[in-house]
């Protein structure tokens, strides 16, 4: 597969991105420079966690005015696999490619810690090696990550199966104290409703190898791969 | 020479810090009279903060060499070989003074700085620990010092994405008004492309890159060595202000360009901004450097020459490029949207010359300034209330009656409670090296591309340092290679930041003398070389001083990486043994201070062969895989070890039981005494044997003192005729309680 993470000025998780996706599970990846505007011959891109341009206004909102931010859309409007990490999702929302806005965590401070998210839909490209209801532990590491949306977009987003993961106890129990940030309904992560385009907030990369003594998140990029391998077998639909 | 044709009276030349003396001295150097942008270098660059005109005669007694030692103190940071051809690049700073004027700024330009210090080196960042001291949390001032600091360190590290892996806090009246905020830096380069700041090479060009300079910070160096006073709020301007994000694409365009051969020399502007960097770089080339300040990017208009060469404005790095090849530097600064511009050239008369649109503005030989500012012994002498100190009548104080209680009051002070409120607010993931997170006795990372790591900590008890310089300097040494130790590493290299009061008084250089033999006495022993440093003298505020404290960086290497060890009980039924012995010192610790309010006593005596062999005892059973756990005793003693193995898990607490055998020793000595060289480790039972031997082995003392396990924990002390025995008993719940929330709490009282 060729995967591609883009980088914007002030990732900081791009190279561990990279490094997952290319040295863990060897697949042929490249650092796409949010100066550049073509995904040409990429499978998938991943947007990385950081603070793309400091995040000094909202998060997110200055990275969506980044040359290679056309390209990303288009290549989500044909389908294309887009994943998008804690600063890579705020980004997303912040370009209209996902629905709703992110808030300041509840605590009103930065939280880099674990926590456990059900996975609430396993048919999507992202999730297709996790059982329904699966609980990964995943760590997390963000400021603005209090997901909010208003009420018609939620409902839209459950009738659809969006929600792909929302934060719960270790036992799968979505429960206010399981909740790190305050995110509505205690979401940590959903798709667009094409269901190509996923954003999370937890850190796949950050526990995707067995010296780091967590893989849940490898399943993700294991998923993708699977997903990738899939669709090249099929006739495409669309074409750009 | 541009003359200003102004009088430098002593009024001026007092308030740019310097003496008469040393005026005169400037006088005789140039020739002539300064003008007053010359003063205003001389000035910061012969400041305390940048010539250590105290310290210097002093630091030469450390050791600095070994068969490691790729770059000893003298330039931007240390490295240490760590084979693979690799380099661990590592420095600690101060950042006192700015950070009580403006917590959240000084504490993250303090990142800044040190991370600059750092990838100037050609490595790449990829660790920061913090060691910090705050007064009690009681007083509201207080607390917001805390949570800016945290705050501040938080915002520039998280941004940069250098994960902020370990660190220490400690809470105590003496830094109320004089907070401690020391920062360490970690990074690794390939050994054969170490950059150094130097700016070799007559006719090469000096580029400017990064932030435009601005007014911010001018004359930080002086603030930072003075006193403070009521008016310290009034030079809240004198802090710069800390822009993480330029400082990331500055790594990455440092690391892009040195990855070429572009560059001959670099140095960040750090202190005394494109002063200090010009003239140390041409220093130590035995080079000169001519600058054009009209070229120098601006954020401001009409900036006069004094206030360009003064401006600590942060973010910024000088470069020494290879002649004819500006252009590639260039492109690849642009490519970083990064201000950057050529402003001068290297010289061979050995001169600092300054022009402002053509106009020559200041000339200095640039070792004068760099290297031959004054240097002073000054005078020494204890204070009068140091036997005072050192004297505790421990008969006057009785012994414990309720363990319990005295246990959980230890676990609920902030000093030794548990630190989560603080790490989880830095990202210590980010890079995805970090094997043992903040909340054991190291943290540790994986090196990429090896099957190696690295262990690292800070270390340093102003306490015991009051009461006894020399003891608290080779107990600051000997427990952060214990901590390294127990993390299983063996310790390669340390670096030093000396927090200290006025120097110019005899009992603050008496105490900074003698921490600085029992530093040096550990470091020979323990054979760990110290590679870089920083000293930060005139923590004081209104005539008080803080404790001396020196913290000690100590970073250790893990070969391989799985043998990383951590502090917390894994295995329900394995066996608690301790390593060393336990004697009566009570004195200057922690317990004395929180269950008696006391803070006096001489600290536990050390010897550094016994803690030589503790640590081989150690090292030996981790690399035997003979242990689940080691964990340092340190503040708090034994109960408050073995509380912290208990509840340190970051998903299952465990409990335990143990049996102590007084042995003649007070309740207290034996349970919350900080006798040192001593460890906890928990093996297998089918290991038990083979521990005991290998530490009778080494002539360690050791003994097998109880199980892991249960939901409570449990320690009994046996009677015998000295006295009736008594029982440590709590469930973990109510232990947890109190360990886990108390900053929390604390910060809301």
């Amino acid at each position: 597969m060729n995967l591609g993470v883009i980088v914007f000025p002030g990732s900081n998780c791009d190279h561990d991105c990279v490094h997952v996706l290319g040295e863990v599970l060897r697949q042929s990846v490249r650092q796409v420079w949010h100066k550049e505007t073509s995904l040409d011959g990429l499978d998938a891109v991943i947007l990385p966690g950081g603070f793309s341009y400091g995040d000094y206004l909202r998060t997110g909102a200055i990275a969506r005015f980044s040359p290679v931010m056309g390209a990303v859309k288009q290549f989500a409007s044909v389908g294309g696999m887009v994943l998008g990490i804690c600063n890579g999702f705020q980004i997303l929302l912040e370009a209209g490619l996902l629905p709703g806005a992110m808030l300041r965590n509840r605590s009103l401070t930065f939280i880099c810690t674990d926590v456990y998210v059900g996975v609430e839909n396993a048919a999507t490209p992202f999730t297709g090696r996790c059982e329904p209801g699966q609980v990964l532990k995943l760590p997390i590491a963000h400021a603005d990550g209090n997901y909010y949306t208003d009420d018609v977009s939620l409902s839209q987003m459950k009738a659809n199966a969006q929600v792909v993961f929302r934060y719960c106890t270790a036992d799968g129990a979505v429960t206010p104290e399981a909740n790190p940030n305050g995110s509505l309904d205690n979401i940590g992560g959903i798709t667009n409703a094409d269901g190509n385009v996923l954003g999370m907030m937890p850190h796949p990369e950050r526990c995707a190898e067995e010296v780091l003594g967590n893989e849940d998140g490898r399943l993700i990029f294991l998923s993708m791969i699977d997903a990738l391998k899939k669709a090249k077998l099929q006739p495409k639909t669309v074409t750009a | 020479m541009k003359s200003d044709g102004q009088v430098k009276t002593i009024e001026l030349i007092i308030q740019h810090g310097l003496t008469e003396e040393e005026y005169a001295k400037i006088v005789e150097i140039l020739g002539r009279e300064p003008n007053l942008t010359e003063l205003g270098m001389f000035s910061v660059m012969w400041s305390e903060h940048c010539s250590y005109k105290s310290s210097r005669m002093h630091l030469t007694r450390l050791p600095t060499t070994g068969d490691r030692v790729v770059q000893g103190p003298g330039e931007n940071a240390g490295a240490v070989d760590i084979g693979d051809g690799l380099v661990a690049v590592f420095k600690m700073e101060s950042h006192n003074h700015p950070s009580f004027i403006e917590p959240y700024q000084g504490a993250a330009t303090g990142v800044g700085g040190i991370l600059r210090d750092i990838f100037t080196m050609g490595a790449r960042p990829v660790a920061l620990l913090d060691s910090l001291r705050f007064g009690l949390l009681d007083r509201p001032q207080n607390r917001h010092l805390f949570k800016g600091v945290v705050e501040g360190i938080a915002g520039y590290g998280n941004c940069v994405g250098v994960p902020t892996i370990g660190g220490e806090v400690v809470f105590n009246e003496i830094y109320g008004q004089n907070p401690l905020v020391n920062v360490f830096c970690l990074g690794i380069a390939e050994k054969d492309r170490l950059f150094k700041g130097r700016a070799v090479g007559a006719g090469n060009p000096v580029i400017y890159l990064g932030s435009k300079t601005g007014r911010d910070g001018i004359h930080g160096a002086t603030m930072a060595s003075d006193t403070f006073d009521e008016a310290s709020e009034s030079k809240r301007p004198t802090v710069q202000v800390g822009d993480p994000f330029t400082e990331k694409l500055l790594l990455e365009a440092c690391l892009e360009l040195m990855a070429g051969d572009l560059l001959v020399g670099i140095q960040d502007m750090g202190a005394a901004g494109l002063t200090s960097s010009s003239c140390e770089m041409a220093s130590r080339a035995g080079t000169g450097i001519e600058l054009d300040l009209s070229k120098v990017p601006r954020r401001e208009p009409s900036m006069t020459p004094y206030e360009i060469m003064l401006s600590e404005s942060q973010e910024r790095m000088l470069l020494v490029a290879q002649e004819g090849r500006q252009a590639e530097v260039l492109k690849i600064c642009r490519k970083w949207d990064l201000a950057a511009e050529v402003v001068g050239r290297v010289t061979e008369d050995g001169l600092l010359r300054v022009r402002d649109n053509g106009t020559l503005v200041a000339e200095i030989p640039a070792k004068a300034l760099a290297d031959e500012g004054p240097r002073y012994e000054r005078p020494s002498s204890p204070p009068a209330y140091q036997d005072w100190l050192q004297s505790l009548n421990m008969d006057a104080i009785p012994d414990v009656k309720d363990p319990t209680a005295c246990l959980l009051s230890l676990l609920d002070s902030p000093t030794l409670a548990s630190k989560a409120w603080v790490y989880q607010q830095y990202d210590h993931m980010v890079r995805t090296n970090t094997l043992v997170r903040p909340g054991s006795d190291a943290a540790v990372i994986r090196i990429k591309g090896t099957d190696k790591a690295l262990a690292m900590t800070t270390d340093g008890n102003g306490r015991y340092c009051v009461m006894n310089p020399y003891l608290g300097g080779t107990i600051a040494v000997a427990e952060a290679a214990r901590n390294l130790v127990c993390s299983g590493a063996e310790p390669i290299g340390l670096t030093d930041c000396l927090n200290f009061g006025n120097p110019e008084r005899p009992d603050v250089m008496w105490q900074f003398s003698v921490t600085i033999e029992g530093i040096k006495d550990a470091c020979e022993a323990l054979n760990i070389p110290v590679v870089s440093g920083n000293v930060s003298f005139y923590n004081e505020t209104n005539g008080l001083s803080i404790y001396p404290t020196p913290i000690l960086g100590m970073v250790g290497l893990i070969e391989p990486a799985a043998r990383a060890m951590t502090q917390w009980f894994k295995q329900a039924g394995d066996a608690i043994i301790l390593l060393g012995s336990t004697g009566e010192d009570l004195g200057a610790t922690e317990y004395l201070r929180v269950v008696h309010s006391r803070e006096q006593g001489t600290p536990p005596q050390l010897s550094l062969e016994r803690e030589k062999a503790v640590q081989t005892c150690v090292l030996r059973l981790i690399r035997e895989s003979l242990v689940h756990s080691a964990h340092d005793c340190s503040d708090g003693g034994l109960a408050v070890a073995v509380a912290e193995s208990c509840l340190s898990h970051p998903m299952q607490p465990m409990g335990a039981v143990i049996q102590l055998h007084s042995k003649g020793l007070r309740r207290d000595s034996l349970l919350f005494g900080e006798s040192q060289s001593r460890v906890v480790v928990s093996a297998s039972p089918v290991h038990t044997n083979a521990v005991l031997g290998i530490a009778r082995e080494l002539g360690v003392a050791a003994s097998a003192i109880g199980q892991v396990g249960g939901e409570r924990l449990i320690l009994d002390v046996e009677a015998d005729p000295r006295g009736t025995g008594c029982r440590i008993d709590a469930d973990l719940g109510s232990l947890l309680d109190r360990w886990a929330t108390s900053i929390e709490r604390s910060l809301c009282a």
